[in-house]
């Protein structure tokens, strides 16, 4: 019996399943990968990591952004090494965007993902970096004007109307970035 | 504008909330009432699909689906086959270097991580000791795990029919057959459900593939390595038999196993659904549907107090030294709301997929999802498991009532006797044994503490936490605990075995015993148990059990961290 279940279950159901998801959904069977000029730069729902001015930065990463494997922190909340992550984080985030010491700082860039692996940051998240990205590109008001509608056409809405919580896909608004003029 | 929609709870959080249970009350009674026809061996809408493969199934294994079996041939059925796969699945994980489609060239799995995941998945728990992406071969994953996640739902089924059998017959000594329970299960209810799911999640971008993981070039120039495999099939049966092992390490918090809100509501919907209908089903079964309905409610009503009291600690306490409730653990697309449903499903049933870092929860809402496995997984519960364990509260309940008023307590025509009473007690209680003796070693050993991800009373919370989720064979954990160790593993192992197959010797012991029994018809001094009244003394029974025998452990974690993490203590 355990046979017979092994080769129905375990062989025929998920080999059909591949082929059918191959023929059928080609790009999201294969991990919805996104090419610039035939080279592979990523997934567009597996996070990678920014570093530079130049970019919009993703969420904290516990793994970063080093999908093998991936996972969080599984830091509670009354963990000091936690604490001392997000104070950190808090200032560095302060500085760099060059807003006002007492500013709220969204907490998707305070805390790390659960896979390590998130693809999007809120909204707010974006309009907080704008400034210095602009300023990093050597941007005038006008092309920053356009930054800032950029942002916005990336900005997704819940799907369906009221399902998940409006995100930024960081990759996909860089990749767009570049192409700015 | 953007409204700012982190941190606060509002319309849109009440809105997703609502269209789950709206989308939950509507199918129970649909595939309740299909799956009363088709596990019961009738005709039904798909038996023109599946009826000759079913007979093949039946043909090849030399298996006549009309032998009776009494409750000692269908208990030694049930632990022949876990027995053999648990041998098989051990094999298949340190023999996968020298198997088919390893296009990582993943090595051998350790003795003692292959017992415990081999043990988690055939006991249904699927409890993660191991990274998928890191350790299993797809061809692990599929013939080894998928297969699992099938038959140890299916031979959960298997286990509640016969008990139901036992409810309604009378004068009888046979269970039903469990080949043909197992083979039914899986053939009309889980296959064509997985299909369907799988399906919807390739569309929204859940990979399916046999090639190798992807190496990419990030826009900044660095190497990034993107695992891949054939995950959809794999979830879409994790989800519907409340498996809940990950085909990656962060399981439904991944974007590949989760990718879009949408996938998520119809995942989170999948983890309770066959459970919910399959309290209908038994209503159906034992010919009176209201039988099955106040199960139900009382089942719905400690589903929402857990769900109400975890998002209120969620969205209410944070440490002082922030302003806004925690995202750590989380993934912005699915938020706080979602993560909360999403952990009370998986806590309640025996499910225990995660799509947020549950170590990271506030600690009440943590509380929340132990205290959950800690009823015993009947509120809604596992595949077949979960309603088999809340009959055994429920006869409980039956047998406190009737000492209250002085008569023979009976239950749909039954009497309901000392050794029914004694094996319903042995049932509820080993459990609860098992996860305050393993948590106690753990607690004062070496080798247990040096596990620990974070201190303090979280640190105890992470020891409970996994022993409790081992048990109830949940498979959700504080995952910061490191328990890929010889000790974690085989203490686990034996942890999940005796959650499991404790209570099942006990449910089909009853079963065997009611089965013998004459029908007493109803008499002026019967209880009625299809009245709301019987609703509340079954929640009463369920949590002073529960309190009884955990409440001073959960004081000792997550209640006294919560005072801590407000008083903003850390360590």
């Amino acid at each position: 019996m355990l046979l017979v279940m092994t080769v129905f279950t375990g062989l025929i159901y998920p080999l059909v399943m591949t082929a059918l998801g191959q023929i059928v959904f080609p790009e999201q069977a294969n991990g919805s990968m996104i090419r610039i000029n035939g080279k592979l730069v990523g997934s567009k729902l597996i996070g990678q990591n920014f570093t530079s001015d130049k970019y919009f930065w993703p969420r904290p990463s516990a793994i970063g952004y080093n999908p093998l494997p991936s996972g969080g922190s599984n830091y509670g909340p009354t963990s000091d090494t936690l604490k001392e992550l997000v104070e950190m984080r808090r200032s560095e985030f302060i500085r760099s965007n060059g807003l006002s010491p007492n500013a709220k700082v969204p907490p998707d860039m305070l805390y790390a993902s659960g896979s390590g692996l998130d693809p999007d940051i809120s909204p707010e998240s974006a309009e907080l970096q704008i400034d210095r990205v602009a300023r990093a590109r050597g941007f005038d008001s006008l092309q920053t004007a356009a930054l800032s509608k950029l942002v916005k056409s990336y900005t997704e809405k819940p799907q369906l109307g009221f399902l998940g919580d409006p995100v930024v896909n960081v990759l996909e608004l860089n990749i767009a970035l570049d192409s700015l003029r | 504008m953007f409204i700012a929609t982190l941190g606060i709870f509002g319309m849109h959080d009440i809105l997703q909330i609502g269209a789950f249970l709206i989308a939950l009350i509507v199918l129970t009674p649909l595939l309740g009432n299909f799956m009363a026809k088709a596990l019961n061996g009738e005709r039904n809408f798909l038996t023109p699909v599946f009826g000759g493969l079913e007979r093949w199934f039946y043909r090849i294994c030399g298996i006549d689906p009309e032998r009776e079996m009494d409750w000692k041939e269908y208990l030694l059925a049930v632990i022949a086959f876990s027995l053999v796969g648990l041998v098989v699945l051990w094999l298949l994980q340190v023999t996968q270097e020298y198997l088919p489609l390893n296009p990582q060239h993943l090595p051998n799995v350790s003795w003692d991580l292959a017992f415990n995941t081999a043990v988690s998945f055939m006991t249904n728990t699927n409890w993660q000791s191991y990274a998928g992406e890191t350790t299993l071969s797809y061809f692990v994953q599929m013939a080894g795990l998928t297969v699992h996640n099938f038959v140890s739902a299916a031979a959960g089924m298997a286990v509640l029919l016969a008990l139901v059998r036992g409810i309604t017959r009378k004068s009888k000594e046979g269970l039903g057959n469990f080949w043909a329970d197992l083979v039914r299960m899986t053939l009309y209810v889980l296959l064509p459900l997985s299909v369907i799911l799988t399906l919807v999640l390739i569309g929204q971008g859940t990979v399916q593939t046999l090639s190798g993981y992807a190496h990419v070039t990030t826009l900044e120039g660095q190497k990034q390595v993107i695992a891949v495999g054939p995950a959809a099939s794999q979830i879409a049966i994790k989800q519907l038999g409340t498996n809940g092992g990950g085909f990656f390490n962060a399981n439904s918090a991944h974007p590949f196993e989760n990718p879009t809100p949408l996938t998520n509501f119809l995942e989170v919907l999948s983890i309770i659904l066959i459970a919910s209908a399959s309290v209908y089903m038994y209503g159906k079964m034992v010919g009176s549907a209201r039988q099955g309905w106040v199960i139900w409610g009382v089942m719905l009503s400690v589903f929402c107090i857990m769900l109400s009291f975890s998002l209120y600690s969620e969205y209410s306490f944070h440490p002082p030294y922030v302003s806004t409730p925690s995202m750590e653990g989380k993934e912005t697309r699915l938020g706080i709301t979602n993560s909360i449903l999403w952990e009370v499903t998986t806590t309640v049933t025996s499910n225990g997929s995660v799509n947020s870092m549950h170590d990271s929860l506030t600690p009440l809402s943590g509380m929340v999802g132990m205290l959950d496995m800690m009823f015993g997984e009947v509120i809604f519960g596992g595949i077949g498991s979960g309603l088999a364990s809340m009959l055994l509260f429920v006869l409980l309940t039956v047998f406190i009532a009737g000492l209250m008023v002085g008569r023979t307590p009976e239950y749909l025509g039954k009497k309901i006797e000392a050794y029914e009473v004694k094996m319903s007690v042995i049932g509820v209680l080993a459990p609860g044994a098992a996860i305050l003796i393993f948590t106690a070693i753990a607690s004062i050993t070496k080798v247990g503490l040096s596990s620990l991800n974070n201190g303090g009373p979280h640190g105890l919370s992470e020891i409970l936490y996994a022993f409790t989720s081992g048990a109830a064979n949940n498979g959700s954990a504080f995952a910061g605990l490191n328990a890929n160790t010889v000790f974690y593993n085989v203490t686990m192992g034996f942890d999940m075995l005796i959650g499991r197959f404790v209570p099942i010797a006990a449910y089909l012991s009853v079963a065997g015993s009611l089965a013998k029994k004459k029908a007493v018809p109803p008499s002026a001094g019967t209880f009625p148990t299809d009245s709301a009244l019987f609703g509340f003394l079954l929640i009463g029974v369920i949590i002073i059990v529960a309190a009884l025998t955990f409440f001073p452990v959960l004081a000792l974690g997550p209640i006294v961290e919560h005072f801590l993490m407000l008083a903003g203590k850390t360590f």
